[in-house]
């Protein structure tokens, strides 16, 4: 079981509360994804889960309780520019201390699932966007850890790229069985991926709502089953309800 | 690369000239203004005393650019990791760039003697100040982004420090560099000025005693190349360990 429960996690940040006693818990291999307006406290969210912030109250549960359970994929793709994107995706390992030899070798089939064979000697600003952001996930889920966090990991790709890696992904994640938490503001986006969604409210973020999607996958590159776009449109009006704007 | 530089080589060329002309035409006496053409044959003339004379200031500008550059990244590095201590020392480091030269460089003399150890002081003195400001605010630039995830891997202070922190300042540091490079020379001949054995500082103040201005020039035109000759290996030295920032145009 390498599931995630969050309970009664409340935060201020300059005295300003940012998170007000939320709650929510992902099951091991589920897809969760957390939705909310720009600026509710979302990226924080994530921020207090990989430890680079404490709450000021509440619990963050994860069986391996050590900092380690995490993939952590940040907001831009945070590639590291003076590395080759072969260094930049053995990052994570060879933090972890694995020798160089082992960690290419691990990580030298991952390329070419990744579609990244060829480039391994490139640096990142020499590649496009969209592998950019491929070579970014592949730092994330290289490392083998049991929960992957993604910070909007498709937000900045145009639609067509962010089309192909959506469903790439899912496929991803229903072959290795990850715990993912997707941070997103498109709502589409989290109907068509995940198991379960979470709303948030404008900042201070609680949870206003919660959302199973059963429809079945995959749900990419087609039109929504009926029962997802009722989902899509709940979201939405609950969003709108509670953003005022 | 001839292409580019020929703009500036025209430039040098039209004003070299303009003196030229503006000499013979004025008839102005070479004790007050030496033509171009008689600096150079002065340099020409003197050239086994300049090139004695050269090895001396090279010699110390080279070693006080050493242990300035060792002094900066050595104190960056700890002013990183102790911010305390950062807000202690900077005023100290502040302080140390508004002592006037013309009362420090005596008094190294008189503290140091006439040997290399006060020109190595005064040109660490003069130099390391814009290397450790670029350092600090290099290190200060790296991507918060960047910093979590390492922390997210696992990686340590340390291990932070060198992955991200360090490589980000890269840039910063040249750009202190080139600027600090610049001022050494200057420094080197400005501390032999005021008490050495030999050095192109020295070639100058003996010029001025004898009323050379021709043979002063001459050996300002060195120390110029000098400094032109270090600002372009840095700035090599930096194409070089730089590549990455140019990779993108390349695409």
């Amino acid at each position: 079981m390498s599931g995630l429960r969050i309970e009664d996690l409340s935060l201020s940040l300059d005295g300003v509360p940012v998170l007000d006693r939320l709650s929510l818990s992902v099951r091991s291999g589920e897809f969760v994804s957390i939705l909310g307006p720009s600026g509710c406290g979302k990226s924080t969210l994530l921020r207090l889960l990989i430890g680079e912030i404490a709450p000021d109250r509440g619990l963050i549960e994860h069986p391996d309780a050590k900092s380690g359970a995490f993939a952590f994929m940040p907001q831009r793709d945070a590639l590291l520019p003076w590395r080759r994107i072969i260094d930049n995706v053995t990052l994570g390992l060879e933090i972890e201390g694995l020798p160089r030899r082992e960690a290419r070798a691990k990580a030298a089939p991952m390329m070419v699932e990744f579609g990244l064979e060829g480039f391994e000697r490139h640096l990142p600003a020499q590649l496009s966007g969209g592998m950019r952001q491929r070579a970014a996930l592949l730092r994330t889920v290289i490392q083998g850890r049991p929960v992957q966090l993604l910070d909007e990991p498709f937000g900045a790709l145009d639609a067509l790229t962010r089309s192909r890696i959506q469903l790439w992904f899912e496929q991803r994640w229903q072959a290795a069985g990850w715990t993912t938490l997707l941070v997103t503001h498109d709502v589409r986006e989290a109907v068509a991926l995940s198991d379960r969604i979470y709303v948030l409210s404008p900042r201070p973020a609680r949870v206003i709502a919660e959302f199973a999607v059963t429809a079945p996958r995959p749900r990419l590159g087609r039109p929504l089953p009926e029962a997802a776009q009722a989902i899509e449109q709940q979201i939405l009006d609950t969003i709108f309800a509670t953003s005022g704007d | 690369m001839l292409a580019r530089a020929l703009p500036a080589c025209l430039s040098i060329a039209a004003a070299l000239a303009l003196w030229e002309a503006y000499v013979r035409l004025s008839g102005i006496s070479p004790l007050v203004l030496p033509a171009p053409s008689r600096v150079a044959q002065q340099i020409a003339a003197n050239r086994s005393l300049l090139w004695q004379n050269l090895l001396p200031t090279l010699r110390a500008t080279l070693l006080g650019f050493a242990v300035s550059i060792a002094t900066a990244f050595i104190l960056s590095v700890v002013l990183d990791f102790a911010p305390r201590l950062r807000r202690a020392l900077f005023p100290v480091f502040v302080v140390s760039q508004t002592l006037p030269l013309v009362a420090i460089a005596p008094l190294m003399v008189l503290w140091f003697g006439f040997d290399l150890t006060p020109k190595i002081l005064l040109v660490a003195l003069v130099t390391f100040f814009p290397m450790l400001v670029a350092l600090v605010d290099g290190y200060a630039s790296t991507e918060g982004e960047i910093e979590a995830l390492l922390r997210s891997m696992g990686a340590t202070r340390a291990g932070v420090f060198r992955r991200a922190r360090l490589p980000s300042a890269l840039p910063f540091f040249f750009a202190g560099l080139r600027i600090s490079v610049t001022y050494a020379v200057v420094a080197a001949i400005f501390a032999e000025y005021a008490g050495a054995r030999a050095g192109i500082g020295i070639v100058i103040l003996n010029a001025k005693n004898s009323f050379r201005p021709d043979l002063m020039l001459a050996a300002v035109a060195v120390s110029s190349a000098l400094t032109l000759l270090l600002f372009g290996l840095v700035v090599a030295l930096q194409r070089a360990a730089l590549g990455w920032q140019h990779a993108g145009t390349a695409r």
